[in-house]
């Protein structure tokens, strides 16, 4: 008799807990290049107020896929989607954090950053037009580099990604050539290279392949110690990829019309050109306003004390001025009754 | 039903009426009665149904989620090389010549591999080495794919492109035809290294099936060939082979099945290229199911995604028309027969 009454009880307290743990349990899902940052947010807000962040991390296309069945609290992806379509849904969208693509080698005897590039340049490599290491272009930018006679393997994702968005996109910026023959997107028609599936597959790949060349998030580029390339950018500095540099283009967006800004090739003069922040997708109106309201709160929080967890794993915080706007910006988010879902 | 013995009638009455008479009839044993005999057909027969309308529910599923792709592109997908999502054109050429290339690469080097490996563990082995020479083949068949994708990518095209491509294109620079089939920047990646990681990924399936037939092959009428004066190989090409030759192309054709199928290894090795402008093949290129892997997740609602579904349906196709034409010649193989006889 003690002991089923202990076991009823028992039973009424995990039936009261796992009440609580539902209320206090969001899901989002999306992007895998934010995911490691997400994740380690999530684990420490989790321990900071108890509330659990459940992050899948499925990949942007995916991930704008469940929000828009509502299966998930927020979506996130790492391609900004255009503020008509957002209209057309009912969502907003703003961002987290900050990422750059940086062009990586493989050439022995070349150190990291000894390869200077520009868009058109690099461009031409992706299109095939350059074929050879030793192209009179890349000896004219590199003199004095030991830039070997042999065949440029170029090395590119295979599977479709964020990163491959902003990558084209730059391209498509500064070298009217890939514009007009390939374009832009998560996928392309890739006229030549091999592809590699993920970020750590173009990262295998270009460790694997001599005189190969390849783009990866910055991150990549410095948990493997990769020989990465300078760019010039659009002041015509060549610059080397870094936190600062990375900054320096979301600084310059204008972020007071709309979150939708792709900060490729944007003015600076230390700004590197190959940046793009990650963005969280939610619906205006929220049929389940307590789930948004611990959305929220659990990204007012990272904005707040995230900073540092960010620049430990190589992604860059956004400036103040820009979390502001965000800030204000989720007054559009409301109840069923019109009412603001509160943030505090 | 007619096999099974009807219920209500006592065996012991049929056997002899004497006995009933003299002792009381014995306890009715516990047997299971009919209706259990049926239940049990009925769950045999609905966990067949439940397959064959999985089958037709993945199938429907295909062609709905392929709709869009079907009605734009039609036939013409089969033998349109562009895929390009940008633009939104897409063709599957690529992707089918590719599972194509790759799996008949696969089977040309895996299938007398497998041969020659089972013909020795049931013909020329000695007994104490066959048992564990047959459980390391086996073994190999429980290595993760992506473990060979890795180990294709890492160890193996390194050495493909070093000593074998390298040399090859040295030797046929020039020559018509022979110097196309091996061009192409030096990476070791592409359709040969996918045909051979596919290679060793199948010979232990193809090996285990033809050692298990042959094994069953009858001893006596192998000995009476030996008996007759036959060499070993011509037993196993007399005897053994045309004994077990529906056994053997089954292993074959479950080999080519896995080969078809396989993602992960194939994704490492093969480039995952969309351009089909060499026969070369050291070309990087793309299969079926390696652009399904790639582009699935990412891929936009509409047509890009269902044109994946059609790929997806493609193979689905080329998997059945495998089956039926391996159906086919053994049907075919067994009235060759039945004229001799």
């Amino acid at each position: 008799m003690k002991i089923s009454t202990r076991i009823a009880t028992i039973g009424l307290a995990g039936l009261c807990l796992s009440g609580l743990a539902a209320a206090q349990e969001v899901t989002g899902a999306g992007a895998t290049f934010p995911a490691p940052l997400y994740a380690k947010w999530a684990a420490d807000y989790n321990k900071a107020t108890g509330v659990r962040i459940n992050y899948q991390s499925v990949g942007s296309g995916a991930g704008i896929k469940q929000i828009d069945s509502k299966t998930v609290d927020f979506g996130a992806s790492d391609m900004p989607q255009k503020d008509e379509d957002l209209a057309k849904k009912g969502q907003m969208q703003f961002p987290t954090v900050i990422g750059g693509v940086v062009p990586v080698v493989n050439i022995k005897g070349v150190a990291p950053g000894q390869i200077k590039l520009t868009g058109q340049v690099l461009g031409d490599i992706y299109l095939g037009k350059i074929a050879k290491w030793s192209d009179p272009a890349l000896k004219a930018l590199n003199p004095g580099v030991p830039l070997p006679d042999a065949p440029i393997s170029v090395v590119r994702r295979a599977d479709g990604s964020g990163t491959t968005f902003i990558f084209t996109n730059y391209l498509s910026k500064v070298n009217p050539d890939w514009k007009a023959k390939v374009g832009e997107g998560t996928a392309v028609n890739w006229p030549t290279g091999a592809g590699g599936k993920g970020n750590e597959g173009v990262a295998a790949f270009v460790n694997r392949l001599p005189n190969s060349i390849g783009y990866v998030e910055y991150a990549y580029v410095k948990q493997n110690k990769m020989t990465y390339t300078q760019l010039k950018n659009r002041d015509g500095n060549f610059v080397h990829p870094s936190e600062a540099a990375f900054k320096g283009a979301a600084a310059g967006a204008d972020w007071d019309k709309s979150f939708y800004q792709i900060t490729t090739e944007q003015p600076g003069k230390d700004t590197w050109p190959i940046t793009n922040p990650t963005y969280i997708i939610m619906y205006k109106v929220q049929d389940k306003p307590a789930q948004a309201t611990q959305v929220l709160k659990f990204f007012e929080w990272a904005y707040k004390n995230g900073d540092k967890t960010a620049t430990d794993l190589d992604y860059v915080p956004l400036p103040a001025s820009v979390i502001a706007k965000i800030e204000q910006a989720w007054g559009q988010i409301k109840d069923g009754s019109g009412k603001q879902v509160a943030t505090k | 039903m007619s096999s099974t013995l009807p219920a209500h009638e006592n065996p012991f009455e049929l056997a002899d009426g004497r006995v009933r008479e003299m002792t009381p009839p014995p306890a009715r044993p516990a047997r299971s009665g009919a209706w259990a005999d049926r239940l049990f057909g009925w769950a045999a027969k609905s966990a067949a149904i439940v397959t064959l309308g999985l089958l037709a529910g993945i199938l429907i599923a295909l062609v709905i989620g392929a709709w869009p792709a079907i009605e734009k592109y039609g036939l013409g997908f089969l033998t349109n090389s562009v895929w390009d999502p940008v633009a939104g054109e897409f063709g599957g050429l690529v992707m089918i010549y590719g599972t194509l290339a790759t799996s008949i690469i696969a089977l040309v080097i895996a299938v007398p591999v497998s041969f020659g490996i089972a013909l020795f563990l049931t013909e020329l082995s000695p007994a104490w080495l066959k048992r564990p020479l047959g459980t390391a083949i086996e073994l190999l068949a429980a290595v993760p794919s992506i473990v060979y994708g890795m180990w294709g990518l890492l160890v193996f095209s390194p050495v493909l492109a070093t000593y074998v491509q390298q040399p090859l294109q040295a030797l046929f620079a020039g020559v018509p035809y022979l110097g196309a089939l091996v061009s192409g920047p030096p990476v070791g990646i592409g359709i040969l290294s996918a045909g051979i990681i596919l290679a060793i990924m199948i010979i232990p399936f193809i090996a285990a099936v033809m050692r298990d037939v042959f094994d069953v092959t009858p001893p006596m009428l192998k000995e009476s060939a030996y008996a007759l004066g036959s060499t070993t190989w011509e037993v196993v090409s007399r005897v053994v082979l045309p004994y077990t030759k529906a056994g053997v192309i089954g292993g074959i054709m479950l080999g080519l099945g896995r080969a078809l199928g396989e993602t992960m290894a194939v994704t490492f090795v093969i480039g995952n290229f969309n351009q089909l402008d060499s026969l070369s093949l050291f070309q990087a290129a793309n299969s079926i199911t390696s652009a399904l892997a790639n582009e699935f997740a990412e891929a936009a609602t509409g047509l890009h995604q269902a044109a994946l579904m059609y790929l997806g349906l493609v193979l689905f196709f080329i998997t059945f028309v495998v089956l039926s034409l391996s159906k086919l010649l053994l049907a075919r193989l067994r009235r060759n027969e039945g004229g001799r006889a």
